[in-house]
């Protein structure tokens, strides 16, 4: 790996710790702990159009257990995992259809973090009924994605306007 | 960046998402009315079931000493008091209609109410 590309990686990374920090003052009303907003989802979309899929997925991955393993417990693991593994690679789907602008792609992506955090719900406690918060998951995800979305957009237009990485993807 | 944010196909994704949600919640809140039964299950069991226009105060232990308070009161239901780490399912409003949930998540415990007479008929048979 290149050193620039190093380098945005740890920028990313603690990119990802702040906003997790954030992420866990932001009270959601649903009455399951565990469950995120995803705004590091911010990094991952970042990541995958500044560098790659690859990279994108070993960012997900590097940020889900760091973060997890600072401010969350082994139940907000799950969540974190379920959703951003899913999450992840939606977008990267998403993205290869290429049907969709980055800004789609992070919604599809923050849809896609929600209902992975929903499964797992039902999955840990063990009872169907979380279904009924899906809907407004869906909401949530929708609304955070396209926020997500349009900075990521902004992010990942000045990272190549200023050739941070030579990249080799469009 | 140059091209626009949003495509006509982001656009028609956000409409069918948002149609989904729209859809299953005009589903629950017509299927939305006063519940009659509490209903407190660990992992997956059930631990008690009781009405909910009866007042109680119901001490959830289990044998890993994990504990939980819940009270009736009114035919509101609340968590008063847990052991678990985050203190969510203490901190969470109190519920009254059919479907609603309080989740310990730690300690696997979900307390519900369900309103319709099948169900509690169903259980109570057990
Ligand atoms: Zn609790």
């Amino acid at each position: 790996m290149k050193t620039k590309k190093i380098t945005i990686f740890g920028v990313l990374i603690a990119l990802a710790f702040i906003l997790s920090y954030i992420e866990s003052l932001i009270p959601i009303p649903i009455p399951v702990p565990g469950i995120k907003l995803g705004l590091a989802n911010l990094v991952v979309i970042t990541g995958l159009y500044v560098m790659g899929e690859k990279e994108a997925f070993v960012l997900s991955l590097i940020r889900i257990l760091l973060v997890s393993f600072t401010f969350g417990s082994p139940s907000t693991l799950l969540f974190s995992f379920a959703g951003g593994i899913l999450s992840c690679f939606c977008m990267i789907l998403m993205k290869q259809i290429g049907k969709f602008s980055l800004t789609g792609v992070s919604i599809a992506g923050g849809v896609a973090h929600n209902i992975g955090q929903v499964f797992i719900a039902i999955l840990v406690v063990n009872n169907i009924l979380m279904i009924y918060y899906l809907p407004f998951l869906l909401i949530s995800g929708l609304v955070t994605g396209l926020v997500i979305g349009m900075v990521g957009a902004l992010i990942v237009g000045s990272v190549k306007k200023y050739h941070l990485v030579t990249g080799n993807n469009n | 960046m140059g091209n626009k944010m949003l495509k006509r196909n982001d656009m028609i994704m956000m409409g069918i998402v948002l149609l989904i949600a729209l859809i299953s919640l005009g589903f629950f809140f017509l299927n939305k009315k006063e519940g009659s039964a509490v209903i407190i299950t660990v992992d997956g069991e059930i631990y008690q079931q009781t009405e909910l226009d009866q007042n109680n105060t119901i001490k959830i232990k289990q044998d890993n000493g994990d504990y939980n308070e819940v009270i009736i009161e009114d035919g509101y239901v609340w968590m008063t008091d847990a052991d678990c780490p985050d203190k969510l399912c203490v901190k969470h409003n109190k519920i009254h209609y059919d479907h609603e949930t309080i989740v310990c998540l730690p300690h696997k415990v979900v307390v519900e109410i369900v309103g319709g007479e099948e169900n509690t008929v169903d259980i109570i048979a057990k």
